[in-house]
């Protein structure tokens, strides 16, 4: 037995000594090709990386608490930044979708795996690589001592800052190598959700009747193919750049540092939307079971959601008024820029409908869900202010704007993403996670948010920019800026909180049976944790609801869907 | 809502103590522009808040889940035409209204001629100090913007050529108006009328390395007779005076020269900011420190201390040729 | 599940997973591609020193082989379909010639361009548009030849039958977006560009 360290999985443990069995855990965690378990280290792996992106914030918060803090030299703040928003975009926030959709996605639409198991294990070790390969950077250079060679360009790299000339040393390769590598892991991800949905759906599963987590799922995973490889490109552009001594973006031969900007934001503001679909597929799902209705106006849904991803397409330049477009650029994008309200908006009424005439219980998922509407409103109504052009030139790289977007990828991402654990948590374990702990982690986050990121509109209107290591004290700042970093540090307790929920349940949490949420989707029909096959025969479905439709035999949803 | 109770207070807070650069406190017409536009989206943004934010309150307090409910399930409801074209037209009619407000005012702000008696100023962003060069006048400064007020009897607007030596910057003053980016191969212009004198502040709002906090502006708005005299003041060359000729030489023959210039002597460099009336300017290193002969010294002997990361080198004087050169820069008014 | 009655979805049929992740891929690929030749056309005329676009010779034999290499390649799917092996694999043949003919001939163009015309990768803002646009679909060459290869190994062997016509479809699909982006390339590099 003892040179056998990995044993073929499956095969029976019994007689392996202690440390064969964890390695044999291990191993199989490893090989896996199984949908459930790759989504589940993907969300692990999106936690650990919140941890880490969380404690990068936690610095940069001490640091701006007071003015002129010396906590963190220049050049630590800079990378600190920068790898927090690399971070949570890249190694937080594009797992958590992609984690999230590869447990549930099969699982929902009644198929046995996704279409590709290998690939999508493949997809996931590119990124986890990418990741890891983007964090030695703290270990790379000089080492720990002045924290390496971590990028420090910011996360939107602004050529020609990242131009040999001015960024000698590796800093911006390990950013553009790190982001190549989790691009293609996405991209392989993106390819297997499409490929899964479109053909891997159970008898009676016509795209009409497929829930809507798994509907923006696919329009997440179309607007992934284009928008991902564009940063794809710019990212081989700015290597070839600096390792083949290119001039894409020397200003010095005639290259150009707006055209970076376009391919940038071309892949950045459709990224926005990437992430937060997903999130309003959560919201989706979790609503209508916690008011115990249909989903109010499925079909203006998927079309509002399709409808996003198509708008997005044209709005990126709404992060460049400031660059000096034509007056009638700057118009053209203000206008597709205020569209993207329409069909958000259509969401939001129709989320709100859904609760209308409910019966609602706010369990932990529906007490996230219910934030995230009332901020998702606010972040809706800060982005038409933004997208007022002269408005922008003053609100643009200002506090004002990262309120703005902590109020889209946490105020509305982040907690989709929390009810999206609360919620589903027990099928995955089995177990449920403590709602005592879950109301905490809930009430100290949404007052901790409120405190950050409210102040941060304030702070910004008085004209704090961001990207700044320290500021002035005569400016005004300092009180806010304070108020700020105490709100940053209620929601890392949350966040802790949180993590230890996860580990506690999963030790003593109570049993959660197959449905504990009387829910109506498919997945909620198989055993909490579901086996390895997920269904023991291939389920057939008549309307959205298949669940429904057999807790209520004598009034189906069949005969009233639309 | 908080929004409006900080709109009333930040006017106040800007004219006390505090100089804090508001956008609330709009002192310029762009700025004012703006200002008016950003009260009418946010009348407008505000009501839809009531609106939608009230639904939210009322469905959360008027349909959660009571003890006292009947077992069954409440009655489902799919979806309803009507209401939803109506929640649907009602966001295209907002939107068309803002669109067009909004493109009035991009308008008059970005396309507005030229008047003849425009100031050009030319403003050039380094990696962390601004230069300003006025073209017309022969007067090449640094950090320290002077323009002159502007009234409606005798405007006379400011007209920046941003440009950049090395990567992008961003001229940002709130109380005069948004901000434009400076970028190296797409040269910008953008205009300001501030209306009444003073001292505003802004500072570099785009990312542009490891001292970017620290790329401050201070644009000095004077009379306009106090801004004749500051530019008859500055067409002048460097004042000579034979006190501190050692001074002088310790400059002219040191590295000080490559990257300075003072007029009226050999010192030609373009890296730096031009020095030939340092005096005139209330700060150093871009804003990093008062202009006192104190800081000078420090900042000649070690930029680190203000601004780690600066492009100026340890000077590596002596300390006698340090006292001499501080004591030479002192004199240039 | 059982209780729920099957219904008049007896034909249920979804597309293949295979074509659904080769198409997806494709759309991919192109906003790659896109995202090049924008910069290319962006870029042209705009270097400030070195060799101009001038230097170029249209490649017409180049690409008659590729874009013929797409027809024949046709005529592999159709033999592959009706079981037709021997065909199958002449026509295949036929197709990585003509793949490598076309790398081979930009070889020789690169070669040109670098050793007699002094125009390379770092030489100026044209080399570095011209090499990059023109290297990632020499690339996709590349790669494209490496899976033909394979099936060829295969069909020597005598492992590919026609059950696998499905696959080898999806494969073509790829050489077929491979081919058509060349169209895109010749025309914005030898022609517009030039």
């Amino acid at each position: 037995m003892a040179d056998q360290t990995f044993p073929i999985p499956g095969t029976p443990d019994v007689g392996l000594s202690r440390g064969a069995a964890v390695l044999e855990w291990l191993h199989s965690w490893v090989v896996t090709v199984d949908h459930k378990k790759l989504g589940i280290l993907y969300v692990v792996y999106a936690i650990f990386f919140m941890l880490v992106a969380g404690a990068e914030a936690m610095a940069i918060r001490i640091q701006l608490a007071i003015p002129h803090n010396h906590f963190l030299s220049p050049e630590l703040y800079n990378e600190f930044f920068t790898m927090h928003g690399t971070t949570m975009v890249f190694l937080v926030g594009m797992t958590f979708i992609f984690g999230f959709g590869n447990y549930l996605v099969p699982l929902m639409i009644g198929a046995r795996d996704m279409a590709f198991p290998r690939l999508n294990a493949f997809s996931f070790w590119m990124t986890a690589f990418g990741g890891l390969l983007l964090y030695y950077s703290f270990i790379g250079g000089f080492g720990l001592y002045g924290m390496g060679s971590a990028p420090d360009v910011t996360w939107w790299a602004y050529a020609p800052l990242t131009e040999r000339a001015f960024s000698p040393g590796h800093n911006t390769d390990y950013w553009a190598l790190a982001l190549i590598v989790t691009g293609f892991g996405t991209l392989g991800a993106a390819i297997n959700t499409l490929a899964t949905v479109f053909s891997m759906r159970c008898r009676g599963m016509t795209l009409f009747r497929m829930p809507l987590f798994v509907w923006l799922m696919t329009v997440t995973s179309g607007l992934t193919l284009i928008t991902i490889t564009p940063l794809t490109a710019a990212q081989v552009m700015l290597t070839i750049d600096r390792y083949l001594g290119g001039h894409f973006f020397d200003t010095q031969a005639g290259g150009s540092a707006t055209v970076w900007m376009h391919f940038f934001w071309i892949f950045g503001h459709p990224e926005v939307y990437v992430l937060i679909l997903p999130a309003f597929g959560i919201a989706s799902e979790v609503i209508p079971v916690f008011s115990r209705k249909a989903i109010f106006g499925y079909p203006a849904m998927v079309a509002a959601s399709i409808g996003i991803a198509f708008v997005s397409l044209s709005v990126w330049a709404h992060h460049m008024f400031t660059i000096g477009m034509t007056s009638v650029s700057n118009a053209f994008f203000a206008l597709s820029t205020m569209m993207v309200g329409i069909p958000t908006g259509i969401k939001i009424f129709n989320w709100i409908a859904t609760m209308w005439g409910g019966k609602i219980r706010f369990a932990t998922p529906m007490l996230f869900c219910t934030a995230f509407l009332f901020q998702f409103l606010c972040a809706g109504l800060t982005g038409i202010m933004l997208a007022v052009a002269p408005w922008n030139w003053q609100l643009h790289n200002s506090y004002f704007v990262i309120a703005h977007f902590h109020y889209t990828l946490t105020g509305s991402f982040v907690f989709c993403m929390f009810a999206g654990i609360y919620y589903w948590y027990p099928k995955v374990t089995g177990r449920m996670l403590s709602e005592t702990l879950g109301k905490w982690h809930f009430w100290l986050f949404f007052i901790g948010f409120h405190m950050t990121f409210d102040t941060m509109h304030f702070v910004g209107i008085l004209g704090m920019p961001r990207s700044i290591y320290t500021y002035e004290p005569d400016r005004g700042w300092n009180t806010l800026n304070m108020i700020i970093s105490v709100g940053g540090l209620i929601q890392a307790i949350a966040v802790l909180i949180l993590a230890w929920n996860l580990i506690d349940s999963f030790l003593h949490g109570s049993a959660a049976g197959n449905d504990p949420w009387d829910a109506w989707t498919l997945e909620w029909s198989t055993p909490s944790p579901p086996p390895p096959y997920n269904f023991a025969t291939d389920p057939v479905v008549r309307s959205r609801r298949p669940l429904w439709d057999i807790k209520h035999p004598n009034d189906p949803d069949w005969k009233y869907e639309r | 809502m908080l929004t409006l109770a900080f709109m009333r207070a930040a006017p106040s807070v800007a004219q006390g103590a505090l100089t804090t650069p508001s956008i609330l406190a709009p002192a310029s017409t762009p700025a004012h522009e703006t200002f008016a536009l950003s009260q009418f989206v946010l009348v407008i943004t505000g009501t839809i808040f009531v609106v939608v934010g009230g639904l939210l309150a009322f469905v959360i307090i008027r349909f959660h889940a009571r003890k006292t409910d009947a077992g069954h399930e409440p009655a489902q409801i799919y979806g309803g035409t009507q209401v939803e074209l109506a929640w649907t037209v009602i966001p295209v009619l907002t939107v068309v209204v803002l669109f067009l407000t909004t493109a009035r005012v991009i308008f008059a702000i970005q396309d507005a001629p030229e008047p003849k008696s425009a100031l050009d100023v030319t403003v050039v962003g380094h990696q962390f100090w601004w230069e300003f060069r006025y073209p017309k006048l022969g007067i090449v400064t640094a950090n320290e913007l002077h323009i002159p007020a502007s009234t409606s009897d005798a405007p006379q607007p400011a007209y920046l050529q941003l440009l950049s030596a090395d990567v992008d910057h961003s001229f940002w003053v709130p109380q005069l108006g948004g901000k434009t980016d400076l970028i190296p191969d797409h040269p910008n212009q953008m205009w300001i009328d501030a209306d009444k004198p003073g001292l505003y502040l802004g500072q570099c709002a785009q990312f542009c390395g490891i001292e970017h906090a620290k790329m401050l502006i201070r644009v000095y708005v004077d009379t306009p007779q106090g801004f004749d005299a500051w530019v008859k003041n500055q067409q002048q060359p460097a004042m000579d005076d034979a006190a501190v000729a050692a001074g002088r030489r310790v400059f002219e023959s040191e590295a000080c020269a490559n990257c300075h210039t003072i007029v009226g002597t050999s010192a030609h460099g373009t890296f730096g900011p031009d020095l030939t009336h340092l005096m005139s300017r209330a700060t150093i290193a871009a804003g990093a420190a008062a202009n006192t002969p104190d800081n000078l010294r420090s900042w000649i002997e070690d930029p680190n201390t203000f601004k780690p990361g600066a492009l100026m080198p340890a000077m590596q004087l002596s300390d006698q040729e340090t006292d001499e050169v501080v004591a030479y820069l002192t004199t240039l008014r | 599940m059982s209780s729920i009655p099957i219904f008049a979805d007896e034909n249920w049929r979804l597309p293949s997973r295979g074509r659904v992740a080769m198409f997806s891929l494709i759309i991919g690929e192109s906003a790659i591609f896109t995202i090049f030749v924008v910069a290319y056309i962006y870029y042209i005329g705009r270097s400030t020193y070195g060799p101009t676009p001038q230097i170029l010779d249209v490649p017409w034999f180049n690409t008659v082989c590729l874009l013929s290499s797409s027809i024949s390649i046709l005529f592999a799917e159709r033999a592959i379909e009706r079981g037709r092996m021997r065909s199958f694999g002449a026509w295949w043949a036929l197709t990585m010639l003509l793949g490598i003919v076309f790398l081979a001939g930009t070889t020789v163009e690169w070669k040109r361009l670098i050793y007699t015309d002094g125009l390379s990768i770092r030489t100026n803002l044209f080399g570095t548009t011209f090499y990059s646009l023109v290297g990632l679909h020499a690339t996709h060459v590349v790669v494209g030849l490496l899976m033909l290869s394979l099936v060829m190994i295969f069909t020597l062997l005598g492992r590919v039958e026609q059950r696998h016509a499905e696959r080898i479809q999806v494969l073509s699909l790829y050489w077929h977006f491979v081919d058509a982006v060349w169209v895109v390339v010749f025309t914005v590099v030898y022609m517009v560009g030039r």
